[in-house]
């Protein structure tokens, strides 16, 4: 296994100028960002619509590569998604899965048949074209420029350790400094299109 | 068929709609009023179709789409928007997302009696989201279709287009 943090430390020397929606790793990313106004963390809108919001964002921007952290929680609900993604097929779109096995926000309960599920087969059988799996970071960390060097889409799950928090809710640290409203309109202004 | 265009909301109608507000993607899951209007608008170039398989998946889609400079429309019938609840609640009013969603009336009978519970619930599930909607029944229904672009323009909110011609018209 592999911390949030450590798994997108790994990334950030591969991101380029690629538009980043980093879901349930938002909180570890905005940390680690060096370009915020191509950042995408919207915290979590509704669950299990990341995937949702990447892909359309993928089929809006084609020329921008759109890359997303999801989360194993958010796609066993919206297993389905998987389908549409894969018939779009956007050459643009990296999918990585941060696996942890649990609600972490919720205080660490485990998802359905966390230990036996295989997510990189999940994602071939719906028809995408690449998958893989890592448990390692060096494993990763070697493999990402030929994952990110190739088109898309494909999707990459990563087993991390889970981060659990177990305070309510309304006394949690607000990790993330721009309000949705803000995140889409800096968006919107760094790729040069219209409020 | 004289009489048909004169009762029904047509497929070429919507179409025209669809094509006069300029929407680029049309993110949907078919249902029992759309089938001829799914083979016109996958013959419309200036049209791609996204399908979903469960309704809810439209919103964080169109949501990615419209953030990203695109012009989504969401076609998917009342039973749908039903089960679309906390999608709409997070994907399209909480990020300010001005879509118009066409929503196929199953069960609309507009003769006072309704024996389909998709049909009872549709209304207070629009009302209970404070969603603004147009009832659409035929062709001279169709302006309304224009009008609830505009609104959600205006008020980057969803609007509701409720089409009410179930089994003729979009199904000939």
């Amino acid at each position: 296994m592999m911390r949030i943090a450590e798994a997108l430390a790994a990334f950030k020397p591969h991101r380029g100028d690629a538009i980043v929606v980093p879901g349930r790793g938002g909180r570890y990313w905005v940390e680690l960002t060096d370009n915020e106004k191509m950042d995408v963390p919207l915290g979590d809108p509704a669950m299990g619509g990341h995937a949702g919001f990447a892909l359309g964002l993928a089929l809006a921007q084609p020329k921008r590569r759109v890359v997303l952290f999801d989360s194993e929680g958010d796609i066993l609900m919206s297993l389905g998604m998987l389908t549409t993604i894969a018939e779009q097929a956007p050459a643009n779109f990296y999918h990585f899965l941060l696996d942890n096995e649990v609600y972490a926000t919720t205080g660490g309960q485990p998802v359905p048949n966390a230990k036996n599920v295989k997510y990189d087969r999940l994602a071939l059988a719906a028809g995408y074209p690449r998958a893989q799996a890592f448990d390692k970071l060096d494993d990763f960390d070697r493999a990402l420029p030929e994952i990110l060097g190739r088109p898309g889409p494909v999707f990459v799950a990563l087993k991390v350790y889970p981060e659990i928090e177990n305070a309510p809710i309304g006394s949690r640290v607000r990790w993330n400094r721009r309000s949705r409203t803000q995140v889409i309109a800096d968006l919107r202004g760094e790729i040069g299109i219209g409020s | 068929m004289a009489e048909a265009s004169t009762v029904a909301l047509s497929p070429e109608t919507v179409l025209a709609e669809m094509k006069k507000n300029a929407v680029s993607h049309i993110v949907w899951l078919p249902d029992s009023e759309t089938n001829w209007l799914y083979l016109l608008m996958k013959a419309e170039p200036s049209l791609t179709l996204v399908g979903v398989s469960r309704e809810g998946h439209a919103c964080s889609i169109a949501s990615g789409l419209a953030a990203g400079g695109a012009r989504p429309m969401i076609l998917i019938q009342n039973t749908g928007l039903q089960e679309s609840g906390d999608s709409l609640r997070g994907w399209l009013l909480g990020m300010n997302v001005g879509v118009v969603i066409m929503v196929g009336y199953r069960g609309w009978t507009r003769h006072g009696v309704t024996t389909d519970t998709a049909a009872t619930y549709t209304e207070p599930f629009i009302n209970a989201y404070g969603l603004s909607y147009y009832l659409a029944e035929n062709d001279a229904d169709a302006p309304r279709i224009s009008v609830a672009f505009e609104e959600a323009e205006k008020s980057k909110r969803p609007v509701v287009v409720l089409v009410g011609d179930e089994y003729h018209g979009f199904n000939r």
